[in-house]
């Protein structure tokens, strides 16, 4: 179980508990807003961007290189992003704080 | 009460797949505070269509897994869902949709988001055939599941190599089966990529032991009560236990094409995503549409423009002055290859292939019209399909030399010619 928080472009925090899957499918089932995941998870789309809380990088992990690739189409994309289909939930990510991006 | 609160009641969808989702989701975003109700003939709760061919095939996963959104999603947006309806018409004068039980739906604003579906061509004994589906629904998946689970050593016949072909031959391969796909056309994919990405993906089927035949024309099949015998005009036969057709699609118009809708190549849609009656919208796979990127009416079987239009068209109903102006993208998965493409290649006069040089099955195909990048299609290769991607959106003139070289250094302004 990982409690995972989101805060959204309003300032909205949300906290959402998962067990598995991708982090994406989680704020999708639970409408987070600014999480799409058009592509439904397979690192296609970039609509599931979020910027990592410095310090909770150590937990999630930097992006893999096509991820780094694909976030190079969100000029809003830094060191701290991840597209979050590709962040699978784990006991090792609880706690994590993700800001949607822009 | 004004006119304008009038018009803003009840908002009916005809369709509830990916366009049809993502409209009414986006219908509520915008502030839309009358009733939505979303109708579909697919009983199943709305989910993803791509990975029906490639990843969901594959895995044990139920439906559930695949879902657009979650149930309580469309309770919590006050989003009413009437699956397993199938729509008989729509009364235009009357502003109703007449449903199959005899019941009719009042609308303010209707949206046709009734997509596609797959063509059976009419090959005699192919009504016959055991074992024969189409891939494009959730129980088309079931039954080529349950066929597979029940027959080691399947034999499997894919009659047309596209994406959907292509992709269902990969998931079957990797599934155990025996797979042999057959197209018409001297080469795979001949509609939409350059001969190059054929060459490849036909050799790199092959390496995975899928026969990718062409020239291959289905005149018939017989079915002798325990296997299938598929036939081609140059008397080849191939037994199959299973038959996938995918050969393409025929776009569901016949609703808007009774109610006296503009029908050209599919319903015909403004910028706006609205059709010729202006309290009738249409999007996704079933519209005929401009775009701008190209200048010319284009139709697109695209998770894409489903989605694009499904906010054009949620923000117009809203009010809000918006204009379609999106680059057409795709994706296709198949073995572990990634092809990522952005772009129509229709019309190009020149072709260039970039092989990264250190990496296998790394390459993309950048398609040019004189100077002109029209469109790139990436194999395992992300940062070519994001260059392609800005380059088309900026019209930037490229140096085709060091594009094509996969010693210069691959950067953007590198690229770009001086």
């Amino acid at each position: 179980m990982a409690k995972i928080t989101f805060i959204t472009n309003d300032e909205e925090t949300i906290t959402l508990e998962g067990t598995s899957g991708s982090v994406m499918a989680l704020a999708v089932d639970n409408g987070v807003p600014g999480i799409d995941g058009d592509c439904g998870g397979v690192c296609s789309c970039a609509t599931c961007h979020v910027h990592v809380a410095p310090e909770d990088m150590e937990k999630t992990g930097s992006a893999s290189e096509i991820e780094t690739d694909m976030l190079e189409l969100d000029d809003n994309a830094d060191e701290y992003s991840r597209l979050c289909c590709q962040i699978e939930i784990t006991d090792a990510i609880d706690g994590v704080v993700l800001k949607v991006a822009k | 009460m004004s006119e304008s609160t009038i018009n803003n009641e009840n908002c009916v969808v005809i369709g509830a797949s990916h366009a049809g989702v993502n409209f009414a989701f986006a219908l509520r975003r915008e502030g839309w505070e009358g009733t939505i109700t979303m109708i579909d003939v697919d009983p199943t709760l709305p989910y993803h269509r791509p990975p029906l061919s490639k990843a969901y095939l594959t895995s044990a996963d139920s439906i559930e897994k695949n879902l657009l959104k979650s149930e309580e999603s469309y309770v919590k947006e006050n989003i009413n869902l009437k699956l397993g309806v199938w729509v008989d018409a729509i009364d235009r004068e009357n502003k109703k949709v007449v449903l199959a039980d005899g019941t009719s739906l009042g609308y303010d604003k209707l949206v046709i988001a009734t997509g596609a579906r797959p063509i059976m061509p009419p090959i005699p004994g192919l009504d016959t055939a055991n074992n024969l589906f189409p891939l494009r629904s959730a129980a088309d998946v079931a039954n080529i599941r349950n066929t597979v689970t029940a027959n080691e050593g399947l034999r499997v016949v894919v009659i047309g190599g596209g994406y959907i072909g292509l992709e269902t031959a990969a998931s079957l391969k990797k599934l155990g089966a025996d797979v042999t796909v057959l197209e018409r056309e001297s080469r795979i994919l001949a509609r939409v990529t350059a001969p190059e990405m054929s060459e490849f993906f036909q050799k790199f089927h092959a390496d995975n032991g899928v026969a990718v035949l062409t020239e291959k024309n289905v005149v018939s099949i017989e079915y002798n009560g325990e296997s299938n015998t598929v036939i081609c005009s140059d008397e080849t036969r191939y037994e199959a236990d299973m038959v996938i057709v995918g050969v393409g699609i025929h776009v569901n118009k016949e609703l808007a094409e009774k109610a006296g809708l503009t029908i050209e190549n599919g319903i015909l849609v403004n910028e706006k995503s609205q059709t010729s009656d202006e309290n009738i919208y249409a999007i996704g796979d079933c519209t005929f549409h401009h775009n701008p990127h190209y200048n010319r009416h284009i139709r697109l079987e695209s998770v894409q423009n489903a989605v694009d239009q499904a906010k054009i068209a949620a923000a117009a109903i809203n009010g809000k002055d918006c204009a379609y102006d999106a680059l057409p993208w795709f994706w296709s998965d198949q073995y572990d290859v990634k092809l990522q493409m952005v772009g129509l290649s229709q019309g190009y006069d020149e072709v260039l292939v970039r092989k990264e040089a250190d990496k296998e099955n790394c390459f993309s195909v950048w398609y040019f019209k004189g100077d002109t990048l029209l469109a790139v299609d990436a194999v395992n290769n992300a940062k070519s399909y994001v260059y392609g991607t800005k380059f088309i959106k900026g019209g930037e003139k490229l140096d085709k030399s060091k594009l094509s070289d996969p010693m210069a250094e691959f950067k953007p302004a590198n690229l770009i010619a001086q």
